[in-house]
């Protein structure tokens, strides 16, 4: 994979027509009306538009938490939409990491375990103590959630998430519960690990500044992609005035 | 309709399954208490009404033969009501395709006029009239045990004489609810009936001409019985009257009187450890449901909204639940009450059923089952509420296990993430923990109190008929006979040994006490019939008997050569002690009266008896070595033989099969502990059910959000599901045990209410019954977590994700 990265990108997630009802009793909520897109190994991605327009739900069908109405997902070539619901569970296991706006801890478990959680049930995971390590958290490991605070616990959810080496990281609104000081700190973890172990990483967001961060920025708009921009020069998030 | 309202309606369709299983468990509780008191008042007043208007005797008397003008000063005695003389004698049956021998009891009816005493209820047909020789009513379960309707004829040996007689009417008599054969412990229809017939033909039949040998009063509100019977006895003296008695010797009233006295011990004790049981779990439960509504209740305070109006609507949606609840269980606590009803009157064939529906059980059962669930809730909503908002809306912090969890931390990273949620989830809130397990053994407590009634009784019986009467039958002969009557019965067909025994009909006092009873005399060492009980050494624990708990094994009581050994309850009701003496009048023969010794007291199941080596009893009588009866036993092979020849042989008189009358007593158990035991063995499960469910539920309500994150990570629905199956087997495991030591204590608690004269219940659980309350615990658990286990399957994952915690 590493070997492909420089001179012919692979294609990592390819998304052809997908759209996605919402039906709730005679009301029809069209949340994806026709998206076409390919995220490539080693992509930063950000998502960016207006409220509704339909990213949580893009994202949610390519980490296979959700299933298109229609239209075609492929991971690597593989149709996601006709996975199975276990075969959809193992493929979240093996090769996707989540980020979310609420953290999402367990809050019976430290840090540490929070960790371990995923790395058990990976196949070729990093150790806990390595995934905290890398989002800067050796001091915090045996704390639990209640006693970190929220950009801590953003990256106690970051090392969760990288520890099992994912193929793709989806991050939705990582900073949204963040003030800049905090959310720079979690970007710089981001982007690390999309540096240091190449993963393909796709970030939403509502701050527009961050956009300089990425390869490639998608502007959503009433459920479809209304324009893609690719950064010729990127930032490092320190860099990012927001 | 507030927004608060519509808040509340939109929850409890939310969670109409919950509500649900909640109603069910607190309708279980109520509904035990409606049906056991209904029940228990209903027959209490349908026997009442019954004795009252079929004019039941208060006091019973019998002689050998007086003449029927002294019926006229009986009539004067003051306090007496009325009185009726008759003739009762007992006849052999010979009925048409029954194998068996039977008895009647020929019961004379007044030649003028219809009884003023024990009237007679006509289910069909008519009396017979004067003049009809050969006409008979009988009673009604005997009819329906050979399947007689009017028209029907069967033969008896009358005096000696073999006559075939019509049935003309079927009655019944509130004298003979329970009617028992002689020889016979307990009833049994098929081999025991009574026979009405007209007086001229008694009379004739036993030579028995303008006589009479037995007495019914019926007393005024206002007199004495004791001042009645003395007098009555000193009329019937003459004329060798045994000594008279009141209704509680009366073996159908006393009867039906133990049976009534255990349905009122079960509906005094099981419906309120019933009650108390579910509505202390819907407390709990709603403690734990209001408690998961942590952050909205915080949310609505932030909001602006007053403690007073948060904690109402709460207590407006546990109200709700809870009248449902105790509606239902009004509509089932009544329903199956009418049918217990239905089936004991059926049993103790009453003519007619009084029900009565007391209003204080429902209002009683109504308020406590509704305080129950408010208190739960307002205790919830209250702890919340004195917290601050913004701290209500947080989850708890999990502050207490950290010391923990730093010293065994080497230790937790061998095991699995998920067993330390488990775990942790658990160490973290031990009242929770404990609260669920203690449900889980409060539902099999119950189950254990509602089962063990059929292993005490059926111990009972094994005590009874195995172990201590273990002939195959009795023969009675209504008089004393010679000994050589031993070796009359022993050459009968089939007979392979044959023990003698005495009866004496006595009256002991000590002091003020006194009570009519029989002293058995027995020779030394039988093997058939043995007198077995409990050798009473009493073990002293913290100031308690505990020997009856611990100590059910018999023993033979060896009779002493001289002196009286005496059931411990007869004993008590006497109020003597080993060595004291008693003083014995005897009420047949010489009338002699002597003070005895008691020598043996010993606990025992059945009955008010005393016993006495056979030759000392002799003595004691002044007479020679006289016999009441044999017991034997049969070879099964020469049974039909046997009974051939006693159905032909007059001079036997009456036998007692006590090995078919056993066969019959347990069926007549079985009917009635059983279907008991089914309502509240159902309602025990319901309970269980309630309360596994609901565990599981709130289980899934406290953890759903962690769970759904779990699947977000890729964990598999069985490996998140397997998360609420260990936890809820935990407390399974652990509220099993203690459900057997509650319950182990509710048992006891109840059979203390079994007593009576009649019999002792002893106090027994099987292993069985411990296993089977487990057993049904473990399926309800079983159940309620596949039902869980689907809501599981179908978290929302996106939802979680959206949303704070
Ligand atoms: N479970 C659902 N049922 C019905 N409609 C839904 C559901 N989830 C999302 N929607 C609708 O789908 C549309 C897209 O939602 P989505 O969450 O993808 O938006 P978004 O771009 O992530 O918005 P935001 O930036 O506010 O997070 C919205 O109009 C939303 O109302
Ligand atoms: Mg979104």
């Amino acid at each position: 994979m590493k070997a492909k990265k420089k001179s012919e990108p692979a294609e990592v997630f390819r998304a052809e027509g997908v759209t996605k009802i919402y039906r709730t009793g005679d009301v029809e909520v069209h949340a994806l009306r026709g998206v076409d897109m390919a995220l490539y190994a080693g992509e930063l991605a950000v998502l960016l538009g207006p409220s509704g327009s339909g990213k949580s739900t893009l994202l949610n069908i390519l980490g296979g938490l959700d299933t298109a109405s229609g239209g075609q997902v492929l991971f690597r070539g593989e149709e996601l939409t006709a996975l199975s619901e276990s075969a959809l569970t193992l493929y979240r296991r093996h090769n996707v990491g989540f980020v979310f706006q609420f953290y999402n801890l367990i809050s019976s478990l430290t840090a540490r375990e929070n960790v371990a959680l995923v790395t058990e049930i990976a196949e070729n995971p990093m150790r806990p103590e390595e995934a905290l390590d890398l989002v800067g958290l050796t001091e915090r490991m045996d704390h639990f959630p209640a006693q970190l605070s929220g950009g801590e616990q953003q990256r106690v959810a970051i090392a969760r998430a990288i520890a099992k080496r994912p193929e793709v990281l989806l991050c939705d609104e990582p900073t949204g519960a963040l003030d800049s000081k905090i959310g720079i700190i979690v970007l710089e973890a981001l982007t690390a690990v999309n540096e240091e172990l190449g993963t393909t990483t796709a970030i939403i967001t509502h701050n527009a500044a961050i956009r300089e961060i990425a390869h490639r920025v998608f502007y959503f708009a009433d459920g479809r992609i209304a324009s893609t921009h690719v950064n010729d020069r990127r930032l490092k998030p320190g860099d990012v005035t927001w | 309709m507030l927004a608060l309202d519509r808040k509340m309606l939109r929850d409890l369709r939310a969670m109409w399954s919950q509500a649900l299983a909640i109603a069910l468990v607190l309708a279980a509780g109520v509904a035990t208490l409606i049906l056991a008191v209904g029940a228990y008042r209903s027959l209490d007043e349908t026997r009442t009404a019954y004795y009252e208007r079929y004019r039941f005797a208060h006091v019973f008397a019998s002689a050998t033969r007086a003449p029927r003008g002294l019926i006229e000063r009986i009539r004067e005695i003051p306090g007496v009501a009325a009185a009726e003389a008759r003739i009762q004698e007992f006849a052999l049956l010979d009925i048409d395709g029954f194998a068996l021998p039977a008895n009647g009891l020929v019961v004379s009816l007044p030649a003028h006029g219809s009884a003023q005493v024990n009237k007679l209820f006509i289910r069909s047909g008519r009396l017979p009239q004067n003049g009809e020789t050969a006409a008979v009513a009988i009673n009604e379960d005997f009819a329906t045990a050979h399947g007689f309707r009017v028209g029907s004829q069967f033969q008896a040996i009358l005096h000696g004489r073999k006559r075939r007689l019509n049935v003309v009417g079927i009655a019944l008599s509130p004298e003979f609810i329970y009617a028992t054969g002689p020889g016979d412990f307990v009833p049994d229809d098929r081999r025991f009936g009574i026979l009405w017939m007209n007086e001229a033909v008694v009379e004739a039949s036993y030579n028995l001409e303008n006589a009479f040998n037995s007495v019914s009063l019926l007393l005024r509100r206002d007199a004495s019985e004791p001042d009645v019977i003395k007098h009555l006895d000193t009329l019937l003296a003459r004329y060798g009257g045994t000594a008279s008695y009141g209704r509680k010797d009366q073996f159908s009233h006393a009867f039906l009187d133990a049976e009534l006295q255990q349905l009122s011990a079960m509906s005094r004790i099981l419906p309120p450890i019933f009650l108390v049981v579910t509505v202390f779990l819907i407390n709990m439960i709603l403690t734990r449901l209001i408690a998961l509504e942590r952050e909205q209740i915080g949310l609505l305070k932030a909001l602006g909204y007053r403690s007073t109006a948060i904690a109402m609507h709460y207590i407006k949606l546990v109200i709700v639940i809870a009248v449902l609840g105790v509606a239902i269980g009004f509509v089932l606590g009544t329903w199956l009450g009418d049918l217990l009803t239905r089936m004991y009157g059926d049993f103790f064939h009453f003519p007619f059923l009084v029900f009565q529906r007391s209003a204080d059980i429902y209002v009683a059962s109504a308020a406590i089952s509704v305080a129950a669930a408010v208190l739960g809730a307002a205790r919830a909503a209250w702890q919340t509420l004195t917290l601050s908002p913004a701290v209500a809306m947080q989850p708890p912090a999990p502050a207490r296990y950290r010391q923990l969890l730093r010293r065994r931390s080497a230790l937790l990273r061998h095991i699995s993430q998920l067993t330390v949620m488990v775990l942790r989830h658990i160490i973290r809130s031990p009242l929770r923990a404990g609260v669920t397990t203690l449900g889980i053994s409060l539902s099999v407590a119950v189950l254990v109190t509602s089962l063990f009634p059929v292993n005490s009784v059926n111990f009972m019986i094994d005590a009874t008929f195995f172990q201590s009467d273990r002939q195959d039958a009795t023969f009675t002969f209504g008089d004393e006979r010679p000994p050589r009557v031993l070796q009359d019965v022993a050459r009968l067909p089939g007979v392979l040994s044959a023990e003698p025994f005495r009866t004496v009909s006595v009256r002991m006092r000590q002091g003020q006490f006194e009570r009519r009873t029989q002293i058995v005399g027995r020779p030394p060492g039988t093997d058939l019939s043995q007198v077995l009980g409990q050798n009473v050494t009493p073990v002293f624990l913290l100031g308690a008997d505990f020997s009856q708990i611990l100590d059910q094994s018999l023993t033979q009581i060896s009779l002493p050569e001289s002196g009286l050994a005496l059931t411990e309850k007869l004993a008590q009701l006497l109020q003597v002690r080993q060595g004291d003496l008693v003083t014995v009048e005897v009420l047949e023969g010489h009338r002699a009266v002597v003070e005895v010794p008691v020598t043996v007291i010993f606990k025992s199941f059945i009955g008010l008896a005393a016993y006495m080596e056979m030759q000392a009893l002799s003595d004691l009588l002044d007479e020679g070595p006289n016999v009441s009866g044999v017991h034997v036993a049969v070879d099964k092979r020469y049974e039909a033989d046997l009974y051939e020849v006693i159905k032909n042989t007059p001079a036997l008189s009456a036998i007692g099969l006590q090995k078919v009358s056993l066969e019959k007593f347990r069926a007549t158990m079985a009917e009635n502990i059983v279907f008991m035991t089914l309502v509240y063995t159902s309602l025990g499960m319901l309970i269980a059910f309630g309360v596994a469910y609901n565990s599981a539920r709130i289980q899934l309500s406290e953890r759903g959000r962690e769970l759904a994150s779990l699947r977000v990570l890729g964990f598999t629905r069985a490996e998140v599901g397997r998360i609420l199956i260990v936890e809820l087997a935990i407390f399974t495991i652990a509220g099993i045990p203690l459900g057997w030591l509650i319950g182990y204590g509710f048992a006891w608690i109840l059979i203390q209410g079994f007593e009576s004269e009649l019999y002792r219940v002893p106090f027994v659980i099987e292993r069985s019954t411990f296993a089977l309350a487990a057993l049904v615990i473990l399926a309800a658990v079983t159940v309620s977590m596949l039902i869980v286990r689907r809501r599981v399957n179908n978290l929302d994952l996106i939802e979680v994700l959206k949303t704070r915690e």
